[in-house]
């Protein structure tokens, strides 16, 4: 029977399927960060249980950590010291490789792990982190688990789940200039709603995602979750296999060459069936600006933030209307003339090498508006230094952008990067929650060009109409 | 694991769609690295007031609530991030059952890990259950995981859909860890497998 490729991964994991339990699925990589670990390694030691497989388990801090010049100094708030202290002793103790801030392979947790080649198609990947479905770019079954999961994982290396059906997500056309995944995703999102999604694993396919850079099947991956669904996956070819060729943890040589062979094998079979199909036009496709409070409520940026009115069903208008409260937007208002305060261009969905250098493209030569306060923080220690190295940091740096170190910052505030109450952000992370970003704080979701064009005008403007250098 | 098998309680109602992680638990408490001192902290934007008093317009802040056990919730209730200290602290607010619609997969997944049951009903039984919770002070409901029912003394006699393995770990309280590793020798086999391959 023909199968898609969640299907040819999960059966390919498989430990145990008891009767009238959910399978028991093998975990070849676990990522770990501050947050929502240290419970589970705390579980552990109460039940005298070891963490079965420390080689397949891979941790760094980047949700505390400070992205100012402070970093390398002890971090100030206590109680988060104390986390990222119990990170370090929890992975000396039991043999877990920690990348830490004095790391180059230090950073966001779904970013370093495909830059070091932990990443591979045809995986298991989970991490105490929704946008793990990042990896599914990949290949990969990749998703997010909470602090009881870590445990289960720590001392099994296994999970129990239930399979969940597919749906495809195909993006057909081209995209324009100034249209980037970011747009595909939001576009999607806000068609599906933040629950279209539950209970499927999503594959994106189409002509628009096999052109599409790894940096962007990265970030359309990353935001799978904000439809709802766990995991989003893109079948592995050659732009994942040259992307993924010499990185530190990638097969060498032969070994590289039959991985690859067997890579190729996870495709869907063409005549595959999943449970929902979702088309997308990609020709059409405008840039999108979020102006609510839930990554579904997205506009296009030539349309007008809509009223509660337009919408039908009464959970939406009321939605609405909270959130255009929240937002200090008035239905009506052309998305163009929504001026801002700040600039975040971060995150595990938007801070990649490719991110920052379509970012620079629009910032070169450029001045970033009196009223805007930008600042850029790199994925990871090492997108940072390749930044430095291709002239990047000169070129924010003249336009008066603040060029920070790596972390997740900012899209979520855990660190001192915050949003002050009634501040308006145009930020490439992936939610705009009410007080996401600091209380009070007013998030905008958009692409990396979107939020460097918004950068220089202090307010949203069509990046398609963009003269690049 | 702490037991789920039958709750009386009254309903506290928080009638939004998309109640998200982040307003369950905002970030700044989510440093702890304990399990518990999450819950005075639950809906904190929502619950208080800039100097710390408790906003009497937040809906569960209301002296009729304030002994609830169960909470009733929009659709896709518990979106967004993973974190498990939002089921931590929704029970130490006193909440072992919530009532919506639809949950968030991760957020219905890390509330059965911590001994609470996430109901799924109907939009007309959900709807019920909410506006007698909002119209008169110490509406109840039973939540009956046995039978897979909520009933109240008003008529409603509502069924809900229940994994069975979930069903019974929360009925007898079961360590997910330990029942795991009973597979041990099925994992053993499974590793030999992967290593030679690898």
């Amino acid at each position: 029977m023909a199968k898609t490729m969640f299907e040819k991964i999960w059966e390919q994991h498989v430990v145990a399927e008891p009767e009238g339990q959910p399978a028991l699925i093998y975990i070849d990589l676990h990522l770990v960060h501050e947050v929502t670990s240290p419970q589970a390694f705390e579980a552990l030691r109460l039940t005298n249980r070891k963490v079965r497989r420390p080689d397949l388990t891979i941790s760094t801090v980047d949700h505390n950590v400070p992205t100012d010049d402070t970093r390398a100094e002890e971090i100030k708030d206590p109680i988060a010291r104390k986390q990222v202290e119990t990170l370090r002793r929890n992975c000396k103790e039991t043999g877990v490789t920690l990348y830490d801030v004095d790391s180059a392979a230090q950073g966001i947790v779904h970013v370093i792990g495909p830059e070091q080649g932990y990443t591979q198609p045809g995986m298991t990947i989970v991490c105490g982190d929704s946008h793990t479905s990042t990896h599914g770019a990949f290949g990969s079954l990749a998703f997010g688990i909470g602090t009881s999961e870590v445990e289960h994982v720590l001392a099994t290396q296994t999970l129990r789940q239930a399979k969940p059906k597919t749906m495809e997500i195909r993006f057909n056309g081209d995209l324009k200039q100034g249209v980037t995944a970011k747009d595909m995703i939001l576009s999607a999102i806000g068609k599906m709603g933040t629950a279209g999604g539950t209970g499927y694993v999503v594959e994106y396919t189409g002509d628009a995602i096999k052109k599409l850079s790894m940096a962007g099947r990265m970030t359309v991956c990353n935001m799978t979750i904000e439809a709802g669904a766990r995991a989003g996956l893109i079948a592995p070819d050659d732009t994942t296999f040259d992307w993924m060729r010499g990185r530190k943890f990638v097969p060498k040589g032969e070994d590289f060459d039959t991985a690859v062979a067997e890579w190729r094998e996870l495709a869907s079979d063409e005549d595959a069936e999943y449970d929902a199909l979702l088309e997308i036009d990609c020709d059409e496709l405008e840039p999108h600006v979020s102006w609510g409070t839930n990554p579904g409520q997205v506009a296009r940026v030539t349309d007008r933030v809509p009223s509660p009115e337009d919408f039908d069903d009464s959970a939406d208008v009321s939605s609405a209307k909270r959130a255009l409260e929240y937002m200090g937007l008035t239905g009506g208002t052309a998305i163009e003339d929504i001026e801002i305060d700040r600039v975040f261009i971060g995150s595990c969905t938007n801070a990649r090498i490719e991110d920052l250098r379509a970012a620079s493209h629009i910032v070169k030569g450029r001045k970033v508006a009196s009223t805007v306060r930008a600042q850029i923080m790199p994925g990871s220690t090492l997108t940072k230094m390749l930044a430095e190295k291709e002239g990047l940091d000169k070129i924010f740096k003249e336009a008066g952008f603040e060029w920070r170190e790596s972390g997740c910052s900012m899209c979520l505030g855990m660190n001192p990067d915050i949003l002050e109450p009634g501040e308006r952000c145009a930020s490439t992370s992936n939610r705009n929650f009410e007080g996401r970003q600091g209380k009070g704080g007013r998030t905008h979701l958009v692409s990396p060009e979107m939020a460097a064009a918004a950068a220089i005008e202090g307010h949203f403007v069509d990046v398609r109409d963009w003269e690049i250098e | 694991m702490e037991k789920f098998t039958k709750l009386t309680s009254i309903v506290a109602p928080l009638d939004r769609a998309n109640v998200d992680t982040d307003q369950i638990i905002p970030k700044q408490f989510l440093k702890r690295i304990e399990r518990t001192g999450f819950g005075e902290f639950a809906f904190f934007d929502w619950r208080y007031l800039e100097d710390g008093v408790l906003n009497p317009d937040f809906i569960l802040n209301q002296d009729r609530y304030r002994n609830a056990n169960i909470l009733v919730g929009g659709r896709n209730f518990g979106s967004g991030s993973s974190r498990e200290h939002a089921p931590w602290a929704l029970k130490e607010m006193g909440f072992q059952a919530i009532i919506a619609t639809s949950f968030a997969d991760i957020f219905r997944n890390n509330c059965m890990q911590n001994g609470m049951l996430p109901v799924i009903l109907s939009e007309s039984e959900v709807d019920t259950i909410m506006a007698r919770a909002l119209r008169g002070s110490g509406y109840k409901v039973t939540v009956d995981l046995e039978s897979q029912t909520v009933t109240d003394d008003q008529g409603l006699n509502a069924s809900f859909d229940v994994d069975p393995f979930r069903k019974n770990s929360l009925l007898e309280g079961l360590d997910d860890v330990g029942l795991s590793m009973s597979f041990g020798e099925a994992i053993d086999s499974f590793e030999e497998k992967r290593t030679a391959r690898w």
